[in-house]
């Protein structure tokens, strides 16, 4: 049996969005730019594809922008955002230490170019509230960027609170919804969002593709410049096929939304149930303000890359937020943003599921992950110092 | 293409010489858990060949691979031999680690001299203090 568990890295495309791309390579091949018919019949695809992604966010097509993926739209929203703050004299942006680095690389930037960043504590409840963000907020505040849901711990955050905060303050809001789009009801106009980016390939859509929304009246900077594609706002000539994959892919997982969710989060809650009786581990993240599709622990006396890598043989692929999976030396910023010490946070263990999974995938997982744990406590020196009192229990 | 070599995946799926010596005769314990890898190493030594030897590693895949390689290429070896154990060699008998994991090769070569300068310590045989690395203070962890 093999158990895909990490949906937050990526999903595997549905066949409504394949079927949606297959035009888009074939038949509807023109550039939208070009004024002849070839050229038209896509720009009509194109602009069929951006009307379906702005119902599905409860906005206009024309505050819709596609982009190459969660980060450029990250990127321009944040540049933008800044840009205007700078010249209004205004250089205080609001963010979250758990943000991902499409937004904290682009801040740590614009902090060298004198912002000034800060970055909300997210260790109570593994979540923020929107009084932290009402206190945060100065007269020179220019922007407030929160993610709408953790990818690695799974919080949700109390987005149309912060929304009508900010709103209240006449502080633009941008959030990060790669996670919660498809996943999450959306309204951009009911939660007062002014920007927001999503991903096409976290809801069964194409990789590489990504949307920015952007209400309207508020100035976009080009991150790319060249040709008037997108309004000008964005050159380059448009992705079409995975365009059309992209909002096929977001209107099947709105519309069906509900009954996905469900689904999901009664699997999620046997998992959580189900691992939660291994000894000396702990819940990462919100435990009620939580995506439906999200797993994370951390297990103490064990390191996540070796966790991972018997994990894979034995049927389940997962992520951890290990110092040895993430590239770096140390463990993920998230674990350590929300409290976890280093030693706990080596020993993490994430799993992500979408519609696609089952409740037979759910009973495997909770036979091999502690079959595994056991195993890899079994020849860990730190778990036998646990066990023996030499070392004292963090979790 | 695969993260790790087919050598390193065996040692990693079925180490050699996992487990705990009661009454060692030296035990070397280095890395630690906060940047991710300890690796302790029991030794038991007859007549400076070392009969015996077992290992713990809290650690990635190449930590525990590394560690069990290399518990094997000490066993029935003399203690002099085992002090000439490099992790370059540790290394090519894994048919190699990727680059950012040589490290854990070091540690593997760290925890048996640790063993061993234990083993020294204990029986008061006098030694040069040089030839063993200081891993507390290694970049690594910093």
């Amino acid at each position: 049996m093999q158990v895909y568990a990490d949906n937050a890295a990526t999903t595997k495309i549905s066949s409504v969005a394949l079927q949606a791309m297959m035009p888009g390579f074939e038949a509807v091949y023109g550039n939208p730019s070009s004024l002849h018919s070839v050229g038209q019949e896509a720009k009509e695809a194109l602009e069929d594809a951006r009307e379906r992604v702005a119902k599905c966010l409860g906005c206009e097509p024309r505050e819709i922008y596609f982009t190459s993926g969660g980060s450029e739209a990250d990127n321009q929203a944040i540049i933008s955002a800044a840009r205007l703050g700078a010249r209004k004299g205004k250089k205080h942006i609001i963010s979250t230490a758990f943000e991902h680095h499409a937004v904290l690389h682009t801040l740590n930037k614009l902090e060298k170019e004198g912002f000034e960043v800060t970055l909300l504590d997210v260790k109570n409840n593994h979540n923020i509230t929107a009084q932290q963000v009402a206190d945060a907020i100065r007269e020179d505040t220019c922007l407030v960027t929160v993610m709408y849901a953790n990818n690695e711990i799974g919080s949700v955050l109390p987005i149309a609170e912060i929304g009508a905060v900010c709103k209240a303050a006449g502080v633009p809001f941008h959030t990060d919804a790669v996670q919660a789009a498809g996943h999450l009801h959306i309204n951009v106009k009911e939660q007062n969002i002014d920007l927001l980016s999503l991903s096409g390939h976290k809801f069964h859509g194409p990789k590489g593709v990504g949307a920015l929304y952007c209400r309207r009246g508020f100035p976009l900077v080009n991150v790319i410049d060249g040709g008037a594609q997108e309004r000008g706002k964005r050159a380059g000539t448009e992705n079409l096929p995975a365009i059309m994959g992209m909002a096929a892919a977001l209107e099947d997982a709105c519309a069906n939304m509900d009954t996905n969710m469900a689904k999901v989060a009664a699997m999620r809650d046997k998992l959580i149930e189900g691992l939660r009786k291994i000894p000396h581990c702990a819940l990462n993240g919100d435990a009620v303000n939580r995506l439906p599709n999200n797993v994370s622990f951390c297990f103490e006396g064990i390191e996540g890359e070796s966790l991972l890598l018997l994990l894979d043989m034995k049927g389940v692929c997962a992520s951890s937020g290990s110092a040895c999976t993430s590239g770096s030396l140390d463990p993920s910023h998230v674990l350590l943003a929300i409290g976890r010490v280093h030693d706990v946070a080596h020993g993490s263990l994430r799993l992500s599921l979408s519609e696609y999974n089952t409740m037979e995938e759910m009973d495997h997982i909770l036979t091999v992950v502690p079959e595994v744990v056991a195993y890899l406590r079994s020849i860990s020196p730190v778990w036998r110092d646990l066990q023996t009192g030499k070392r004292e229990y963090i979790l | 293409m695969a993260l790790y070599s087919e050598k390193v995946m065996d040692h990693f799926t079925h180490p050699r010489n996992v487990g705990v010596i009661e009454n060692a005769d030296g035990v070397g314990e280095v890395g630690n858990a906060k940047c991710g890898d300890i690796m302790k190493i029991y030794l038991k030594i007859e007549n400076d060949i070392i009969v015996d030897v077992k290992f713990e590693t809290f650690g990635c895949g190449s930590a525990i691979a590394s560690s069990s390689m290399a518990t094997e290429m000490i066993k029935g070896k003399s203690i002099q031999d085992a002090m000439t154990l490099t992790n370059q060699a540790v290394a090519e008998a894994l048919d190699g680690l990727p680059l950012h994991k040589m490290h854990c090769s070091v540690l593997a070569e760290e925890a048996i001299k640790n063993a061993l300068k234990d083993y020294y310590d204990r029986n008061n045989i006098p030694y040069d203090a040089s030839m063993f690395p200081d891993c507390e203070h290694c970049a690594h962890c910093e």
